[in-house]
């Protein structure tokens, strides 16, 4: 039985330790040497990558990435609760209304980004429109900012709210709504009362899925931001491309994980106490 | 109907698609009573205890809580609780917090204590502070109790409410519910679909059968003078013979012609302790049970015997 079980672990277990272990140890080593003349690591060791962090530079590319990503995966959360409770509520429907929110998986991430940059543009759909109608004169400034950014995140992320949102909803014992209406609470109340804390798992969930990749994205930022608006995953993409600071690159990323770690924890020990 | 009808349920009917869940139902609940909904599963009974809660609209008909039709009012409008059959606590609330949830949507003041009181009258004043997971089924069935008797309903309607019980629990907590609805007061509307349970509980019961309501009465009436052959036989063992309904206790054995008897073959029997249930095989090809003490004369199996019986127990009932 123990010899089966270490069998049927082996190849998930070779598979972490290749791809996950030994490259975030590659990473550990880095973030702790010198930069090479054109880019890779040389010696002599050193913590200077992650004193570097000091420069209020850095700090503030941190905090830019931590509250765009905090507000992304909460206007997640207000624009999938009532969607989840739709699709929960909708019988047979569901397959439907949930297929047609994984519907957006089946083009590439890059492309539906690119095509919001067509809608945003100065010359894009939306200015054009509005300036062929006469409402605006001036093209609006709606690519290249935070906002462009924010609104990038949610539609990208909005489905890894919906699904377990959906999942903790449809779950739920219709009889339990049903018992705070009859104790005498109006629907807005049950579902303040009732609905909304027993979805707690399933926001905590949805919100660990979608805040841990706003945090480290850097494709909607770069192409909707622009130079602008440069979070930790462009400044960890710029060190080892452009800057060739293969070790601040290295500390960065570290420092990336260690803020998502943090956040996880403090999500699960609260979790962990409302149970 | 009697003038002191607290619910009142006239040509109520409710479908759902092609099935008529409820026909054009009638019904009167009086103030106080423990009246319950007796009927197989699938007779209407939780849809007629559903409309009444507010949780399903009728297509046609009126519900009067106490003289005022509630038909169209949301739940939260009915001076009605619910007992759910599953219970449905609220399970990230406390006992206590499920027993005030009412109370505080309801904004009613002093609800420390009238939690204080109705915790009490169903024993777990100690348990206030755990959480439902904690609680065993009879203790959880106490706290539905509990949490909708807090708001002090016209009408407590309970569904079902023994039926997650083990066994041996149910029948003790039959009788503490019967014992409580005569301390609070509170009319009770209670559903079940075991037959037993109504009788021993009930002030009066009406029986139910696709979608309507097929007779009233107390829990002896019901029992003794059924006036259809549904009512009669869901109401306990029915033996028909030549279209005569005789209950199992009616029926005696004899050796000897009797006036109103028929001869057949026992064809085996059933040792109940203090009873005995004896099977025959008429002569018209009918079979028949008896139920006979056990000191009474014993018949071995294939002995040619006569059924007997009084013509008082005799119910003749249209088809």
């Amino acid at each position: 039985m123990r010899r089966l079980r270490r069998l049927f672990l082996a190849p998930g277990a070779v598979l972490l330790v290749l791809t996950l272990v030994a490259p975030l140890a590659i990473v550990c080593v880095y973030s702790l040497m010198t930069r090479g003349a054109y880019g890779g690591v040389e010696r002599p060791f050193t913590l200077e990558n992650y004193t570097r962090f000091w420069d209020p530079l850095y700090g503030a590319i941190l905090w830019r990435s931590c509250w765009i990503a905090a507000v992304a995966t909460a206007l997640c959360l207000v624009l999938a609760f009532p969607l989840a409770l739709f699709i929960a509520r909708s019988g047979s429907r569901k397959n439907l209304y949930l297929s047609l929110v994984i519907l957006p998986f089946w083009t590439s991430f890059l492309i539906r980004t690119y095509a919001w940059m067509f809608l945003l543009r100065d010359t894009g759909l939306i200015n054009t429109v509005l300036q062929a109608v006469g409402v605006i004169h001036e093209p609006l400034p709606m690519l290249y900012n935070n906002g462009a950014v924010i609104l990038g995140l949610v539609y990208g992320f909005l489905p890894f709210m919906v699904l377990p949102l959906y999942a903790t909803l449809e779950r739920m014992d219709p009889s339990l709504a049903e018992a705070s209406a009859d104790l005498g609470a109006r629907p807005l109340q049950t579902l303040w009362r009732v609905t909304l804390p027993l979805c707690a798992p399933g926001i905590r969930a949805g919100s660990i899925l979608v805040f841990v990749p706003c945090l480290g994205t850097y494709l909607t930022s770069d192409l909707l931001g622009g130079s602008k608006t440069i979070l930790i995953g462009n400044l960890v993409q710029n060190q080892f491309t452009s800057a060739r600071d293969w070790p601040f690159g290295a500390a960065a990323s570290l420092a990336l994980m260690a803020v998502a770690m943090v956040l996880l924890l403090a999500a699960r020990r609260q979790g962990e106490e409302m149970l | 109907m009697a003038g002191d009808a607290i619910l009142e349920l006239r040509g109520v009917s409710k479908r759902f698609g092609s099935h008529a869940a409820v026909t054009g139902l009638n019904l009167g609940v009086e103030r106080g009573e423990f009246f319950s909904l007796l009927g197989p599963s699938g007779c209407g009974k939780t849809t007629t205890l559903r409309m009444i809660a507010g949780f399903e609209t009728p297509d046609e008909g009126e519900i009067r809580l106490n003289g005022s039709r509630i038909e169209a009012l949301p739940p939260y409008r009915r001076s009605v609780n619910t007992v759910f059959q599953n219970y449905a606590l609220f399970p990230h609330l406390t006992v206590r917090g499920n027993v005030e949830f009412g109370l505080r949507r309801m904004g009613r003041t002093g609800v420390d204590a009238q939690v204080r009181m109705v915790l009490d009258q169903v024993q777990l004043a100690d348990k206030a502070s755990r959480m439902p997971s904690e609680l065993s089924g009879g203790e959880r069935q106490r706290v539905a109790l509990a949490r909708a008797l807090a708001l002090e309903p016209d009408v407590l309607l309970l569904d079902e409410p023994l039926s997650a019980l083990d066994p041996q629990l149910r029948k003790q907590v039959r009788t503490e519910l019967k014992d409580l609805q005569k301390r609070v007061g509170v009319t009770f509307l209670f559903i079940t679909h075991d037959q037993e349970e109504a009788l021993s509980i009930s002030d009066r019961i009406a029986v139910m059968n696709r979608g309507a309501v097929e007779q009233v009465g107390t829990p002896e009436e019901v029992y003794r003078r059924p006036k259809t052959r549904f009512v009669a036989s869901f109401l306990g063992a029915m033996n028909w013979i030549g279209g005569v309904g005789l209950r199992p206790e009616a029926l005696r054995i004899s050796r000897e012609v009797d006036a109103r008897s028929r001869r057949g073959v026992v064809a085996g029997s059933v040792f109940l302790g203090s009873m005995v249930h004896v099977e025959m095989r008429l002569e018209n090809g009918e079979t028949c049970t008896a139920q006979i003490p056990h000191d009474a004369a014993m018949f071995r199996t294939g002995e040619s015997v006569h059924v007997c019986w009084n013509e008082a127990d005799e119910l003749r009932l249209p088809e």
